[in-house]
């Protein structure tokens, strides 16, 4: 008698099932890569505690209104400037050479009623409760490129190569090279600018 | 009688594909393992602000407050500003518990590390934001992240 071979199943229509699934998925698929400003509150004081006190020279005051415009040191600004007007700020180094407290990498205007030292440099916030989240951002952003302004340039200047371009590949596990060390220089380059951002309660 | 039989006729041989299938599972794996189903709905409006000095968000250990005008579908709740967190509006007052809450969520040698995603739409009013914060001091949750649309220059 004659065998009979397994009849074979038609794979054909394998395809199109495949074909379904993959163009579902497709559609559903949203790669999802946020992105954002990344900040530090500061830990909940005890309201029994006194502040310390701080120099009017050291407080960079922003004030941003209800409707978006922006006071710098009590003086109207541009948003355009703000970039500029914070470095000059930070990167002031008040104190003259010789006496304690001198900056000997900022390279500011070295003007005394202007901020002392860069760690001592403090930049403060208010925004109006009315004002929108958009320029709450805007003056954030800004900020922040103030202090990546100063951080690459110490860093092109003492290692060769810009503080965010390594701390983005490090992010992102791209770095190559010897990954401990990377991070020591950008500790100490952002121990040299450190990022005094804060707030004032919009209330007060 | 020939051994070798000519096939007859010049037709093309049809093109093969076995391995189509093959192919097309492969795409669809990678689209399966990169596809996100939305666990939460975001019922508010997210159209965020636009920024472009900005570090990269570590979404393992990061938890999500949504703020805004309540979106499309959820106009009976006026156009004051709301918060989102999880699946469901909060008051400022239940802030903390549902952060908490959702911080349960993440893996647990991440949970020390947790950082707070802020999406909000960019005609929120700060102050908001301002009183959202205060009560993560009071939660000691003090890494935050505002999560924008990144651009190439911010001010134009």
């Amino acid at each position: 008698m004659a065998r009979r071979s397994a009849p074979e199943i038609n794979a054909g229509s394998m395809a199109d099932i495949a074909f379904l699934l993959l163009i579902f998925f497709l559609v559903t698929t949203t790669i999802e890569k946020d992105r954002g400003l990344i900040r530090s509150l500061p830990p909940d004081q005890p309201t029994d505690v006194e502040p310390p006190i701080i120099k009017e020279k050291n407080l960079f005051v922003v004030i941003v209104g209800k409707d978006g415009d922006l006071f710098v040191e009590d003086e109207l600004m541009d948003i355009k400037d703000l970039k500029e007007a914070a470095i000059a700020f930070l990167d002031n180094g008040g104190v003259p050479a010789g006496q304690e407290g001198h900056c000997d990498y900022c390279q500011g205007a070295r003007d005394a009623s202007s901020s002392d030292y860069p760690d001592k440099a403090i930049v403060t916030v208010k925004n109006h409760r009315e004002s929108s989240f958009e320029n709450y951002i805007l003056v954030q952003n800004e900020l922040v490129a103030a202090y990546n302004f100063l951080r690459n340039r110490e860093s092109v200047r003492l290692y060769g190569w810009k503080y965010t371009e390594v701390k983005a590949a490090i992010d992102e596990g791209l770095y190559t090279g010897d990954e401990d060390k990377a991070k020591e220089k950008l500790s100490i380059i952002k121990k040299m600018y450190p990022l005094k951002l804060s707030e004032i309660d919009p209330n007060s | 009688m020939s051994k070798f039989k000519q096939k007859k006729g010049g037709d093309l041989p049809a093109v093969n594909t076995a391995s189509l299938p093959d192919i097309v599972f492969m795409l669809l794996f990678f689209f399966m393992v990169a596809t996100v189903l939305r666990k939460n709905d975001v019922k508010v409006a997210q159209g965020l602000p636009t920024s472009d000095q900005t570090e990269k968000l570590k979404k393992d250990r990061s938890v999500y407050i949504y703020a805004g005008k309540p979106g499309l579908g959820y106009k009976e709740l006026g156009t004051e500003g709301k918060i989102q967190i999880g699946d469901k509006f909060v008051n400022i007052d239940e802030v903390q518990p549902a952060i908490l809450e959702e911080r349960e969520k993440l893996r647990d040698e991440l949970k020390d590390r947790v950082m707070v995603a802020f999406k909000v739409d960019k005609e929120t009013n700060s102050g908001l934001i301002y009183d959202v914060k205060q009560e993560l001091r009071e939660a000691n949750l003090l890494k935050v992240i505002y999560v924008t649309t990144q651009s190439e220059d911010a001010v134009e």
